[in-house]
């Protein structure tokens, strides 16, 4: 079995209307036996960034450390808050470094850029090549079922509330039918001025 | 180094054994097949897209198979076993008819299957197979099978390539899965044929081997009517 398959996760991020969602589930498993039910994939990376980073956990973990150093770095330099995208490339950049030996984490990207608040989606392989869709992007062990589940309840202009609901669905759904992912979610509604954090509770086994 | 003994010199060209080659006896042609049972009616719908790899055999190619009057298989995988298994399994629908004078029941059908198809167990049929129909009381059934015969009866099941794209989302619409509110309204056959359209159309947006067209029976009691549904071509 591949190594990104190793500890099992379900990532998703969907744009709305002046807001975009992201979530995840909170399983942390060796396999098919499950150690935690509280393992955070999402980091917040600026007041409106996020990053997740579904895959191999201790990579999860390593990726997110050097990323933060990376973006922190950027700030101190520049004197200004990074935007999802220069922090999308970063990520792309730092993934391409390890082209041959990479780290196994499929990174999601969501926030809104500095100024406009337009909202920002993106998602990248292993090796970071990136995605930017205009809809919604998926990663984790479950993407295949999340594909299926966002095809059919994404629709564009989504306010707030309907994108959480939309996102939620599509999460609970897709992970349900599989049997690394689950345990658990958190959805994160970034808007202009508020972040909205909840922590679902979905059936454990 | 040690120098290579005559007892175990290599010598490629006057080698004794004899050489081996193998040959891939599969194929996957993908495919999708969904099934939704209702009380008194079930519908199943499959593309039409045949294909190998990238390339497209035909885009109008049925894979629903009437059994019977009120029986109905659906198969997505591998074509050829497809054929066979098909082949095979009206030739003993129309023995078991003409020994008993009736035609087999959709429950007899679904046990037959699964015993044919374990019959292969150490070849299998490379199949998703999905087999729909009325029961004895005229309800709507729905059972699927693995390629080696396990069966499993349901009301709702989607398999095929686009199996994994599509069963979360029967379970959500149909199944009513993760829902606060469920309804507790019968599944009408209005309804189930829109989520039927529906998933295909989310399938077909993702998934390379399914498109071109849904083909879709639907039995009840007064026979098996036959729709077709466009879906994206590319």
């Amino acid at each position: 079995m591949s190594i990104l398959a190793y500890n099992g996760g379900a990532m998703v991020a969907m744009k709305g209307e002046n807001c975009v969602a992201i979530a995840a589930d909170r399983r942390f498993g060796i396999q098919a036996q499950t150690v935690a039910t509280n393992f955070e994939k999402v980091f917040e990376m600026g007041p409106h960034l996020f990053v997740g980073l579904p895959g191999l956990a201790t990579d999860t973990q390593t990726v997110m450390e050097k990323l933060r150093f990376r973006k922190n770095l950027y700030e101190l330099k520049e004197n200004r808050r990074i935007s999802p995208k220069v922090f999308a490339a970063m990520i792309s950049n730092m993934l391409y470094e390890k082209r041959f030996g990479p780290f196994f984490v499929e990174p999601v990207v969501a926030g809104l850029m500095p100024g406009t608040f337009e909202p920002y989606i993106c998602n990248m392989d292993l090796i970071g090549c990136i995605n930017q869709p205009t809809d919604f992007v998926v990663g984790g062990t479950a993407s295949a079922q999340l594909y299926g589940m966002c095809e059919a309840l994404w629709e564009p202009n989504l306010g707030p509330d309907d994108l959480f609901e939309t996102i939620s669905q599509a999460l609970m759904n897709a992970f349900d039918r599989d049997a690394i992912s689950g345990w658990g979610a958190t959805v994160y509604i970034i808007e202009k001025d508020k972040v909205t954090v909840k922590n679902l509770k979905t059936r454990m086994d | 180094m040690m120098m290579q003994t005559e007892m175990n010199a290599y010598y490629p060209d006057y080698s004794t054994a004899p050489i081996q080659r193998q040959i891939n006896p599969y194929a996957d042609n993908g495919g999708s097949v969904v099934a939704i049972a209702g009380n008194d009616f079930v519908v199943v719908g499959a593309d039409t897209r045949l294909s190998s790899g990238f390339s497209i055999y035909t885009r109008n190619q049925n894979k629903l198979f009437p059994m019977s009057d009120t029986t109905v298989l659906g198969c997505a995988g591998c074509w050829c076993d497809t054929l066979t298994l098909t082949r095979i399994l009206k030739s003993r629908m129309q023995m078991y008819q003409q020994e008993h004078n009736k035609q087999m029941s959709t429950t007899a059908c679904a046990q037959m299957l699964s015993t044919m198809l374990y019959y292969k167990r150490f070849f299998p049929y490379y199949i998703s197979n999905i087999l729909v129909g009325l029961d004895n009381e005229g309800k709507g059934c729905v059972y699927s099978y693995d390629p080696i015969g396990h069966c499993e009866k349901a009301t709702y099941r989607a398999g095929g390539s686009a199996g994994a794209l599509l069963q979360p989302l029967l379970d959500n619409q149909i199944g009513q899965k993760n829902l606060v509110k469920p309804s507790s309204e019968d599944l009408s056959q209005e309804k189930a044929l829109a989520i039927l359209k529906d998933v295909f159309i989310a399938a077909a947006e993702r998934d390379i081997y399914t498109g071109d067209s849904v083909l879709i029976n639907i039995i009840t009691k007064d026979g098996t009517k036959v729709e077709t549904f466009e879906l994206r071509k590319d």
